[in-house]
């Protein structure tokens, strides 16, 4: 039967014309990307102007008239660049906040697993059903150096946790729940029993019509007043929890997006060889929605991972509130624009990498049925 | 008549005010091959789609390999075990490879072994012809080949009804004939039941053991293909073949 493989995409035939090879010379491209037309013309000649303007005062306050070396204020002030002293001074209180100076290695460490817990999970050789257990590893561990109290180390009430450290807490813990908590929550909201869909629907219009500022403060604030007397739960805890629901329900909404496009065909073809609605869900509607969405997920995440710096308005001392208190040290006033810029790139590192991440994410998912 | 797999008695169903299957009496024999026609938003499909219950009925009974259809889930898992249904559209998945779509069925409902539902899928992709496709993705292949991995995702379930929606509607009129081919292979090899809409008349000569007209939700005229194309009783039956067979 070979007729059949008249059906089949062409394949490519000895001695065919092959596709003209493009060449891509420096002229051929900046004449097709920056001078094609009297717009792109004039819109090339204001960004090099806009360049050249700005970038030697940057390299210059930056770097060359910068002072690294500073051992205090006064020294700094008299050079007309950054103080970048000042961070080296002041680095440790940014990083880990008001965390006890000779256990600052604890949060350091803890900073480390968590990044590379989270590097580990990102990369597919590892995908596999340990993954839970490091991730169940990674976590103790984080818990046991943050607070001690065991092995030897000091206890560290989270009172005074801090910096970098707190901030990948709050973000990883809020992504790891918020994630299974919005799809759950987006599959609701499509559900046939009208209960289920109901409490959904009302769960995330809720959550979304409220600022997340105003979570905080509610679980800071009025949560304690619906408690039995004696009974807290911790103001940190308090805060991650806000964050969670907060995350989730924007989630639900994008996971949402992602469901409504799949073809109800998909849906009718699992139902035809009999799987039950969690299989249909798992197999085959999820890993298609989940996959359409990654690009506006990402974002939640990321806009997740920079929020967390609202805790600071419950007194939670995340890495930007880290940053204002070494700006309040009395003998070295005035560096603010170092010390934002300094975190400023920590924040940039840890997103960027989550958008470069989910761009390479989405090319190895692809299977080429957007042909 | 042979002993009937699927009964229906005063079937009836309504998209909101619209009546779209109306007292539907049909019963189907172990082995028995028909194939419903009429014209477009006349019920065929609707009808067949509640064989497995993608679509409810309201009214009637409805009882398929001895267990009826309500709104018992288990009866509805029963029955889909014992139905497979290939689309007008595939609706193959698009994120897994050919034989991954082949074993999902087998693997997670049938309960077997990942390696026997490997092997009953490459047993089933040669019958369709197209062993060789099976870890390319759905995307990769024509459309005739995708509706011959849909007809053998369906096989692969070890079904006792096969239910085709408009099987060849949605193809390159080069592609309609190797999926007939694979149909009319299942039909005289297998002795399966089969239930299939489609205006395909050569194919409906061939196999059926009964055709039936639908029109505007009601079985108008049911006969043996000989008979109902060379012989259509009722005027509109006439009036649908005389527009199809120009």
């Amino acid at each position: 039967m070979r007729s059949t493989d008249m059906t089949s995409p062409p394949s490519p035939i000895p001695g065919s014309d092959t596709p003209p090879i493009k060449r891509r010379s420096a002229w051929r491209w900046a004449r097709e990307g920056l001078f094609s037309s009297p717009l792109n013309i004039l819109l090339t000649v204001l960004s090099v102007w806009l360049i050249l303007y700005s970038l030697p005062a940057i390299i210059d306050w930056a770097f060359l008239s910068a002072n690294f070396t500073a051992s205090t204020a006064q020294e700094c002030r008299e050079v007309t660049g950054a103080c970048w002293a000042f961070i080296r001074e002041k680095h440790r209180l940014i990083l880990f906040g008001l965390y006890p100076y000779d256990e600052q290695w604890r949060p350091l460490l803890v900073a480390v697993i968590l990044t590379g817990t989270l590097v580990i999970s990102a990369i597919p050789r590892f995908w596999r059903r340990s993954l839970a257990l490091v991730w169940v590893v990674s976590l103790t561990a984080s818990g046991v150096l943050m607070w001690g109290g065991v092995l030897g180390l000091t206890y560290v009430d989270n009172s005074r946790w801090g910096g970098l450290p707190l901030t990948l807490i709050l973000s990883t813990f809020g992504i790891a729940f918020a994630f299974p908590l919005g799809v759950l929550l987006a599959l609701g909201r499509r559900s046939k029993l009208p209960a289920i869909r109901t409490i959904c629907t009302v769960y995330i219009e809720l959550i979304r019509g409220v600022p997340l500022i105003s979570l905080l403060f509610m679980s800071s604030v009025m949560l304690p007043l619906f408690l039995p007397v004696g009974f807290s739960i911790d103001k940190l805890l308090r805060a991650q929890i806000a964050i969670i629901m907060f995350a989730a329900a924007y989630v639900a909404e994008t996971v949402r997006g992602g469901l409504q496009a799949i073809p109800k065909g998909q849906i009718e073809g699992a139902e035809s060889i009999g799987l039950s609605y969690w299989q249909q869900m798992r197999m085959i509607v999820l890993p298609q929605a989940l996959k359409i969405v990654i690009p506006p997920l990402v974002g939640i995440f990321i806009s997740l991972f920079k929020d967390t710096s609202l805790v600071v308005i419950i007194g939670i001392f995340d890495l930007t509130q880290a940053a204002k208190a070494a700006l309040s040290d009395a003998a070295w006033r005035g560096f603010g624009v170092e010390v934002y810029v300094f975190i400023s790139i920590i924040y940039f590192i840890y997103c960027y990498s989550m958008s470069k991440y989910s761009q390479a994410l989405e090319r190895r998912l692809s299977t080429g049925h957007h042909r | 008549m042979a002993e009937a797999i699927i009964t229906m008695q005063d079937l009836n169903k309504w998209y909101g005010q619209f009546h779209v299957l109306r007292h539907i009496n049909l019963d189907v024999a172990r082995g028995e091959r028909i194939v419903i026609c009429g014209p477009s938003g006349s019920g065929k499909s609707t009808l067949i789609r509640c064989i497995n219950r993608l679509e409810e009925h309201q009214q009637g009974t409805l009882v398929v390999n001895g267990t009826e259809l309500t709104n018992n889930l288990k009866n509805i898992e029963t029955i889909r075990r014992d139905v497979g249904m290939v689309f007008q559209h595939f609706n193959l998945f698009p994120h897994l490879t050919v034989l991954e779509n082949l074993t999902l069925g087998p693997v997670w409902v049938l309960k077997q072994p990942r390696a026997e539902a490997e092997a009953t899928a490459m047993k089933y992709l040669e019958r369709v012809r197209i062993p060789e496709q099976a870890n390319k993705y759905p995307g990769q292949l024509s459309g005739g080949q995708q509706q011959r991995v849909a007809i053998a995702r369906s096989l692969c379930m070890n079904p006792k009804i096969m239910l085709f929606d408009e099987p060849t509607s949605a193809l390159d009129p080069e592609m309609v004939k190797e999926v007939l081919d694979v149909m009319v292979n299942l039909a005289t090899e297998s002795g399966m039941t089969m239930l299939c809409v489609t205006h395909e008349m050569g194919f409906a000569r061939k196999v059926a053991n009964r055709v039936i007209f639908m029109d505007r939700g009601e079985i108008i005229e049911e006969n043996t293909p000989d008979q109902f194309f060379d012989n259509p009783q009722n005027p509109r039956t006439q009036l649908f073949l005389s527009q199809i067979l120009h």
